[in-house]
């Protein structure tokens, strides 16, 4: 919240940003001095700073519109644009190895984010929560595989699930899924972990003994007030595992089994032969349905929530 | 009042954190109906004991007795007692409704039934109406009438209250303390204030514990902890005060003199017990030191006070005029500052009193409390 004179400046500024300078400094005048140092948002209007805008957006998304675009180019080559088509979608989305690819990878995503955002968020209250001997040796083993690079985790996974636990073979859904998903969580929770801690350090202890001296037990307190008030670090970690997960190629691949080809796993091969328009189409398919995800999520928290009231 | 049990007894209560006693053997009882506040300095052991009445903390020694039963072991959710805490605590994702039904939906309370109990519970703190609010659409002093309303809502037998002024301003703070007055009027259930704000506690409660380091130091009405206070720390927590040094000089059953450096001999009414030669501290409240002109050179003479005592010489050196009153700092002739409160009875009256104006300080017989340590 701010305090009411910070209104005025910020009305002022906001005014000037849309008005331009001309039509406002009539206005403001009388209110106030006009500063010679242009504000905060004045810079945007100046040239160098908007050409340095198209810059870092062309930078972040120019390979990203290519992809999209080639997906709709009517040509096996993905080189020369021949006109426009959607038949690589309708082989994309008809591909029965691709399709089962893709519903690997989302059912991997669901059940690692389900797991890592319990183990994520019960080890951040523990630690939040208790204080206990090796408290910081277990806070630092935790944040272990956020360092770790992926080689070496995936190679670790590898040799972990050859040697010292083998996984059974031919499993039903989900089971045979069973040692990406356990990979996936182990790097995943960490994360929420993380974004969990963050979130319970705004907590005020003082509403769970509310709770406690209103009659509820532990429990009922910790259902009551604090997951409410951890919900928005609750999704907010659920997302980043999910997407970290979906996304993940170094260690799903040493982990993935023939009959468990996750989606980067299987673009990976199918580019190893030729890059055509399909994988064009896949892709722009996965970054669609990310970019929903996220709009999703996003709707679906307070923006009070997360403002952290 | 005193026929029935009290309340709650404090039984030789100490909580220790490691080394450091917080609440070192506190005893003390409260009874039904009253309006208790637990005064100290910040890092006394007040808000320790408060709780420990709520069950955050268990006592390392002692006994604390809820209505006749011992507390030890019975977690918060268990006790007759609820608490409105400092910061409120009013769950920020429910509406105010909901917070004041969340102990009454906590106790399998049936729907209509507590709805009732809701209205009236915020009828009770003038919050009709607000029921679907939001906390953040509330201020603070709506907030704690929120936070008031969900621990009255379950009928607790004694309503404990962590500082419940000190997060609002001057104006509403004075106005929330008669509310609260009248509030544990109407709804007649014991509360227990914990503050570090002498006015509130004078103001509000009906007995004041003044705690200290852990211990509690002197267990009484306002008026008997302002006018007759045990100790030099009781009497300089408590208002302003000039303290004095001296020795007892004679100690008659109706009288005694002690000798101070800096006032002469004063002249006391009553016998000190003490032994002569002892040394003593004089608490003399400002305004009960009564001021006079010193154009001439005849000194006053008070009524119940021999030829000569009770009277010393100084210089007005200072003034704040407050309106009703007026604050004096009144420089003595060897230097001692001491201060002087007058009200300001008449519209012209402090006309006669402006810096530099040389004046007689003189108090009665019976004003300054005499104190052993």
């Amino acid at each position: 919240m701010s305090a009411p004179g910070d209104d005025g400046v910020l009305a002022a500024e906001i005014a000037d940003a849309q008005f331009g300078p001309a039509e406002v400094s009539a206005a403001v005048a009388t209110a106030r001095p006009r500063r010679n140092t242009p504000g905060p948002l004045d810079y945007l209007r100046r040239w160098p700073l908007q050409l340095w805008l198209v810059i870092v957006g062309l930078f972040l998304y120019l390979p990203l519109i290519t992809l999209m675009a080639f997906s709709f180019n009517d040509s096996k080559r993905n080189i020369v644009w021949r006109g426009f088509t959607t038949d690589w979608y309708v082989k994309a989305l008809t591909d029965s190895s691709l399709l089962e690819a893709f519903g690997n990878s989302l059912s991997i995503a669901a059940l690692s984010t389900i797991a890592s955002v319990i183990l994520g968020a019960l080890a951040a209250v523990a630690l939040w929560r208790f204080d206990f001997r090796g408290k910081t040796a277990f806070e630092g083993a935790m944040a272990m595989p956020i360092v770790i690079p992926e080689i070496c985790m995936g190679v670790a996974m590898l040799v972990f699930f050859a040697r010292i636990m083998p996984w059974p073979q031919d499993l039903v859904w989900p089971f045979n899924l069973g040692p990406i998903v356990i990979a996936h969580i182990s790097f995943s929770f960490p994360f929420v972990a993380v974004v969990v801690r963050a979130r319970l350090a705004s907590f005020d202890r003082s509403q769970e003994e509310a709770a406690r001296d209103l009659g509820a037990t532990d429990a009922q307190a910790f259902r009551d007030v604090l997951i409410p008030h951890l919900k928005p670090s609750l999704i907010a970690g659920a997302l980043l595992a999910f997407t970290l997960s979906l996304d993940d190629f170094v260690i799903t691949f040493f982990t993935a089994g023939p009959d468990t080809i996750t989606f980067p796993v299987k673009v990976y091969s199918m580019v190893r032969f030729s890059v055509t328009p399909e994988v064009n189409a896949a892709s722009t398919l996965l970054i669609v349905l990310t970019v929903l995800l996220t709009v999703v999520a996003l709707r679906f928290q307070n923006p009070k929530e997360v403002a952290g009231a | 009042m005193s026929s029935k049990p009290p309340i709650i007894s404090i039984e030789g209560v100490t909580k220790r954190f490691g080394d450091h006693a917080a609440v070192d053997d506190v005893s003390l009882t409260i009874n039904e109906g009253e309006f208790f506040a637990l005064l100290g300095p910040s890092g006394c052991g007040k808000t320790t004991l408060l709780r420990m009445l709520a069950g955050f903390e268990t006592p390392t020694e002692g006994t604390i007795r809820i209505d006749g039963k011992d507390t030890d072991g019975v977690p918060p959710n268990r006790r007759p007692v609820n608490m409105v805490f400092q910061s409120y605590a009013v769950f920020p994702h429910m509406s105010v409704a909901d917070n004041v039904a969340y102990g009454l939906k906590i106790d399998g309370v049936a729907k209509a039934e507590r709805d009732r109990r809701v209205e009236e519970a915020l009828a009770l703190v003038q919050l009709e109406g607000f029921g679907g609010r939001m906390p953040d659409q509330m201020s603070g002093g709506q907030r704690q009438r929120v936070a008031l309303a969900r621990a009255l809502a379950k009928r607790p037998r004694v309503l404990l209250l962590d500082e419940p002024l000190s997060a609002l301003d001057a104006k509403l703070r004075e106005a929330m303390r008669f509310e609260l007055a009248s509030l544990q009027h109407k709804v007649g259930i014991t509360f227990v204030m914990v503050t570090h704000d002498q006015d509130e506690a004078l103001a509000l409660a009906t007995r004041c514990a003044v705690m200290e380091r852990g211990r509690l130091i002197q267990l009484a009405t306002p008026s008997d902890l302002y006018e007759f206070p045990n100790s030099r720390f009781v009497a300089d927590f408590i208002g302003t005060v000039n303290m004095v040094e001296g020795t007892l000089k004679t100690d008659n059953p109706t009288e005694a003199i002690i000798a101070t450096k800096e006032l002469g001999d004063v002249y006391i009414d009553h016998a000190v017990l003490g032994n002569e030669g002892a040394t003593l501290y004089l608490a003399l409240r400002p305004e009960k030191i009564s001021l006079f002109r010193r154009d001439g050179v005849v000194p006053p003479k008070l009524e119940d006070c021999p030829e000569g005592y009770n009277v010393v010489a100084g210089v007005i050196d200072h003034i704040a005029y407050l309106g009703s009153e007026s604050v004096f700092k009144v420089i003595l002739t060897n230097g001692r500052q001491m201060l002087v409160i007058r009200p300001n009875l008449t519209r012209w009256d402090q006309e006669d009193f402006v810096e530099e104006q040389p004046v007689w300080l003189s108090w009665h017989a019976c004003a300054p409390a005499v104190l052993a340590g």
